[in-house]
């Protein structure tokens, strides 16, 4: 079960600026519980970002990227109202999208 | 105790707000003030906002409800403006209540939730994943984000309470004779190179509660003002602080008084 | 690594078509994508030159063309802000890495062309430590520095 991403796509001059906050554990594989038990690893590998169906930027992340990580950006080439479209695929197979129209 | 923190183990000393606003002089030499404005105002707090709207609308617990008809303080259902004016007292239960208590009671009153339940749960498993009842109080508090902070007193219940609030604030106890004050009732103290605000002050007390609640960056999870209180009763070897307890609703009632006035900047984010 | 972008993009359009198509369910078999794509070798490179070479590079030049915006002091290393722009010409790809991290590679991004190359994100340093702003460019790979230092907080959680 995943929580809703925070995204922001913001239209200024001929660029859109996206922000978006990524609800996620990010788990290192490095960490103890208060238990004592090691935490497996648990984090996001791929992040592909759309717009009018066409890739503006494709990550790939490792463990250490922070615990509901922040990701910003520009890009050139939208207009206010088509949709931004934000997809991650993490180590355990788990997925999201979320979307967003450009303000 | 579960989240002892090793690196406190020495400093017996307690963090209120780790983010209290310098003077222009200080926030030149302040060496963390430039991490502090990257991280800006990104906050993951969002992630939590949007989970608690969704909580607040959702008809959810044995009765199948939603909580839309809560009174917060300002009539069933208005969410906007009502933390800034909060503790207050409430007829209908007697008594004084901060936002936590109050959105127990809700929980309790409108959802069918029991309360042991709720509380056995309140910060989540209290390392890394926070409650459903943080993800409340980040959607209220929002809601008063950028208003003044205006805490009434015009009963004698809430006067009660301020002045209960005061003397535990300032009241020793504990295996190291330490009080609240202990810390915060002095200008310009720090632990390592956070500055600890003088919380007796109108200008201290205002840094503080208007940054708390906050995303906990060592944590990665949204906290709030009862966490935070809680926090500083383990930091000083004092017996937990039952949540939604008189004392820790005088407590929050001193120091929301104490920062009447200023504007509400929380849900902030803290290291 | 000009592969590995092109299966990128394919996973892209493949993904938006099932979002439109297709509920969680089919989702599930996106493991078998992610371990297709995912850079392992470049991932679990101990010294920022194993990941250099992991992307198929032999030498990266430094660059005054790349700036990399860190805060001289972080309050917290699980949360550090790191902004990278670059001004080299044909930029490709932006990685961030961290020398003293048990893996060195945070993150790598893919620049296709109409998006600028500037990248903010917030990764997690261990320990006071150089952090890398790796630049692929049609030329080749070009590279910049700056120390973080990280602070152990004044108390508790």
């Amino acid at each position: 079960m995943s929580y809703p991403m925070k995204i922001r796509a913001t239209l200024s001059g001929d660029k859109v600026e996206v922000k978006a906050l990524i609800a996620h554990e990010m788990e290192t594989g490095f960490r103890k519980d208060t238990a004592g038990t090691l935490v497996p690893a648990h984090y996001i590998q791929l992040v592909t970002i759309q717009c009018n169906g066409k890739s503006v930027l494709s990550a790939q992340w490792g463990p250490s990227v922070s615990k509901n990580p922040f990701l910003t950006f520009r890009f050139s080439g939208a207009k206010k109202g088509e949709k931004l479209n934000i997809t991650w695929q993490d180590n355990l197979g788990e997925t999201r999208s979320d979307e967003v129209a450009i303000t | 105790m579960v989240y002892f923190s090793k690196r406190c183990a020495m400093a017996i000393l307690l963090a209120w707000g780790a983010v209290a606003p310098l003077s222009a002089a200080e926030a030149v030499a302040d060496p963390l003030s430039q991490y502090r404005e990257m991280l800006g105002g990104d906050n993951p707090a969002d992630l939590w906002v949007s989970r608690g709207e969704a909580l607040w609308t959702e008809p959810r617990g044995p009765r199948k409800a939603t909580l839309v008809q809560c009174d917060l303080g300002l009539g069933a259902g208005v969410v906007k403006g009502a933390y800034a004016r909060l503790p207050r007292y409430f007829s209908e239960t007697g008594a004084v209540e901060d936002l936590e208590s109050r959105l127990v009671s809700c929980m309790v009153q409108f959802q069918g939730f029991k309360r042991e339940e709720i509380l056995a749960s309140r910060f989540g498993d209290g390392e890394r994943h926070s409650s459903d009842l943080e993800a409340l109080v980040a959607y209220v508090v929002t809601a008063s984000k950028g208003e003044r902070m205006a805490v009434p007193q015009n009963t004698s219940q809430e006067k009660r309470a301020y002045s209960m609030g005061k003397a535990i604030f300032f009241y020793r106890a504990g295996t190291h004779d330490f009080s609240c004050a202990t810390c915060h009732s002095a200008d310009n103290k720090r632990i390592r190179l956070q500055a600890l605000p003088n919380l007796t002050t109108p200008t201290g007390a205002q840094a503080a509660y208007t940054t708390w609640p906050a995303y906990r960056v060592s944590q990665g999870e949204f906290r709030t003002m009862e966490w935070r209180l809680n926090d500083c009763f383990r930091q000083q070897r004092l017996p937990d602080l039952k949540y939604g307890s008189p004392a820790a609703i005088a407590l929050t009632e001193y120091l929301a008084r104490n920062a009447n006035g200023a504007v509400l900047a929380a849900p902030a984010i803290k290291r | 690594m000009q592969i590995t972008r092109r299966k990128l993009l394919r996973l892209g359009s493949a993904l938006s078509v099932l979002c439109i198509t297709a509920g969680s369910a089919l989702f599930r078999t996106g493991s078998a994508w992610a371990s297709d794509i995912w850079n392992k070798n470049a991932f679990s490179a101990k010294a920022v030159d194993e990941v250099l070479k992991a992307f198929g590079g032999t030498h990266a030049q430094p660059s005054s063309e790349i700036t990399l915006t860190v805060p001289e002091i972080a309050e917290n290393g699980a949360v550090v802000p790191v902004i990278i722009e670059s001004k080299l010409l044909n930029t490709r790809a932006i990685h961030i890495l961290v020398e003293k991290n048990p893996f060195a590679l945070s993150a790598t991004f893919d620049i296709p062309p109409g998006t600028d190359p500037y990248i903010g994100a917030r990764i997690k340093i261990g320990s006071t430590s150089n952090v890398y702003a790796l630049v692929r460019t049609d030329s080749g790979f070009f590279i910049t520095q700056k120390e973080v230092k990280v602070t152990l907080g004044g108390c508790g959680g």
